[in-house]
């Protein structure tokens, strides 16, 4: 792996703004190379999101409490004054949103909002910057572009909302895309239509993407590289097929079980991992997970769980490594 | 664009003409003769029987209503009772007056609102919007007679700053656009723009706290736009509804305000309903509230043809 594009170490994300702090995002180090897609997949609230706002720094200032270094293209996004940091959000990483009916500003046509980011970060002229917005839309498969250019994002499909917040995305050829759940908010057929054209801009284009998702398949299909969140930890990461066919980690494994496709038979019933995640206000002692881990023993409960390295690009944070070896031959 | 205009001109025929109605069938409800305070009380009944025909007032109510309709369609509002001038020049002239004073009053009111506004939602829950709404609570809630009389105290009897009452030192009929003249708007116009203060501070804090709650400023920050760029797209945003409040509020006060009218002594529409209503000037008090009412429906034709113009997402 040449150097990384991006390099997160030990990024930990606590919120202020409520009675007692929340620890959101906690010793999450990633890397990310140039034209590396990487998912991060996770229940709801496992910090998924927040991790990658925090790498634009796009959580509310006032409340929040970044550690850690994030490095992008040589630079520590957490050193930087606000100046350096609005010219790096959109230029060198751009963000596409889950529901772009609400990410979109509502009274502003699309093809405005895109030349509008372009003329933020590039000298040109309102025509160039109109020719590129059509050449985007193109190039995100909307169909009579140059008209969708005028179009208000409530005037357009979900699908092709999602490819015009892409084209916007893109406008200023960023680097890295910080994709969040891209697809949960659309149909079935449409979300498989937005995968594959997000592959196939991120080999075009050679942009290194980080997925959030909750849908495993999804992450396959999209990503070389899978890390698995839990309570605002990364507890596995390996490549894609690594992941799904050699899961060491408990949570990967009760992940992966949970899963309805294919082994839906009749009667059969759906494995789910027992208990819910932890109150992230109160995390409890020790790995966060063990609480709901059918391996746990008592070793489990106390002090942190570092991060043990199964292969050249196979980590997982657990005791019980030993215990799932032949478990996943099983 | 164009059609939605048109269409929007044309559906406001009928709200006029049930105005119309509405306000011929209020003034004749109420009880009371109009003649009855004209006349001396020892007139015959033949005279009285006279000046009944010669008003219209014995003819059956429907009858009254057309023929009131049709002459006022020609811009004829009928004869004063009180002072037997017509009341078109009465009415137009307080009109005048009033559109001058409300339309000074709004431009302040909205001006200070949307500045409070803007502070109160971008800095919501400091102490900076706690002193903000405190201000919009104080202009919702002061009596505004009240408010014009300290004000005259202070400015006018103590300080000798501005003038106490009128509306010029000619009187009414010769308005000129000088300093002299415009200080006797000041007090009037700061007393009243006091109540659309607080309801746009108010309206603008809501809206600009709600819109900031919104992902897409997230999205637009994620852009690179800076907080003046961000800035400007809740502008934007807030506008449509913030005008459409300003538009409504212009309307209220160009009823006039009678109390604020009657403490300044200022000659414009409050005022004359005041004297119609107590001398049962019916002609007079139909052209005027007529005549308010229509300048209500335009004033909200404007502010919906505007607001769709500012916001897409208002089927046109």
């Amino acid at each position: 792996m040449s150097t990384p594009f991006l390099s997160i170490r030990n990024l930990g994300v606590t919120f202020t703004g409520g009675m007692r702090p929340v620890r959101a995002v906690n010793d999450v180090s990633l890397d990310v190379a140039e034209g590396e897609a990487v998912a991060l997949i996770g229940e709801s609230g496992s910090g998924k999101s927040v991790t990658m706002r925090a790498i634009m720094r796009l959580n509310p200032e006032a409340r929040t409490r970044l550690q850690g270094s994030i490095d992008l293209g040589g630079r520590d996004v957490l050193k930087m004054t606000k100046r350096e940091l609005s010219d790096l959000r959109g230029a060198q990483a751009a963000m596409i949103f889950q529901e772009p009916l609400l990410a979109l500003d509502p009274v502003y046509s699309l093809g405005d909002q895109i030349v509008e980011t372009i003329r933020r970060h590039e000298p040109i002229t309102r025509e160039a910057a109109r020719a590129r917005a059509l050449e985007l839309f193109e190039r995100v498969r909307i169909p009579s572009a140059k008209s969708r250019l005028d179009n208000y994002p409530h005037e357009m499909s979900g699908g092709m909302r999602q490819r015009a917040m892409i084209a916007l995305a893109l406008s200023c050829r960023p680097k890295l895309l910080l994709a969040d759940e891209p697809t949960t908010a659309l149909d079935a057929t449409v979300q498989i239509q937005v995968l594959l054209l997000l592959r196939e801009l991120q080999r075009d284009l050679g942009l290194s993407i980080i997925f959030v998702t909750h849908d495993i398949g999804a992450a396959v299909e999209v990503a070389d590289r899978i890390a698995v969140m839990y309570a605002g930890q990364i507890v596995e990461q390996a490549s894609a097929r690594e992941l799904v066919r050699t899961p060491r980690h408990p949570y990967t494994l009760g992940l992966l079980k949970s899963r309805a496709d294919g082994a839906m038979v009749k009667g059969a019933r759906l494995e789910a991992i027992p208990g819910a995640p932890p109150d992230l206000a109160n995390l409890p002692e020790g790995c966060p997970f063990a609480p709901r881990c059918f391996l746990a023993e008592d070793a489990c409960r106390a002090g942190t769980v570092d991060m043990q390295q199964l292969g050249p690009t196979h980590d997982a944070r657990c005791r019980r490594l030993d215990a799932t070896q032949p478990l996943q031959n099983a | 664009m164009f059609g939605y205009t048109l269409r929007r001109i044309i559906y406001t025929a009928p709200v006029l003409l049930g105005v119309a109605v509405v306000c011929f069938a209020l003034v004749h409800i109420s009880p009371g003769d109009p003649l009855i305070s004209i006349l001396p009380a020892d007139a015959s009944v033949d005279l009285q029987n006279r000046l009944r025909t010669l008003y219209g007032f014995d003819r059956s109510y429907p009858e009254q209503f057309i023929l009131w309709l049709g002459r006022a369609l020609q811009g004829d509002l009928g004869t004063s009772i009180a002072t037997g001038r017509p009341v078109t020049t009465e009415v137009m002239r307080a009109v005048a007056n009033t559109l001058m004073l409300a339309a000074v009053a709004t431009f302040i009111g909205f001006v200070l609102g949307c500045f409070f506004g803007f502070v109160a939602g971008y800095f919501s829950n400091s102490p900076l919007d706690k002193a903000a709404s405190a201000a919009a609570v104080f202009g919702v809630s002061v009596p505004h007679y009240w408010l014009g009389m300290v004000l005259v105290i202070i400015f006018s009897a103590q300080l000798g700053w501005f003038p106490a009452a009128g509306a010029g030192p000619g009187g009414s009929s010769q308005w000129k656009f000088d300093m002299e003249h415009l200080s006797y708007m000041v007090l009037p116009a700061l007393t009243m723009s006091v109540i659309p203060m607080g309801i746009i501070a108010r309206t603008v804090r809501a809206l600009v706290a709600e819109i900031l709650a919104q992902e897409f400023v997230i999205g637009l920050r994620a852009r690179g736009l800076s907080e003046l760029g961000v800035f400007l797209h809740v502008v934007k945003n807030a506008a449509p509804t913030a005008l459409a409040v300003m538009g409504v509020q212009l309307g209220y006060l160009l009823g006039g305000s009678i109390l604020i009218e009657t403490v300044f002594s200022w000659p414009g529409t409050g005022m004359l309903l005041n004297s119609a209503i107590f001398q049962r000037d019916l002609p007079l008090l139909q052209g005027t509230i007529l005549v308010l009412a229509m300048f209500f429906v335009v004033l909200n034709l404007a502010v919906d043809v505007l607001q769709s113009a500012l916001d897409p997402r208002i089927k046109r």
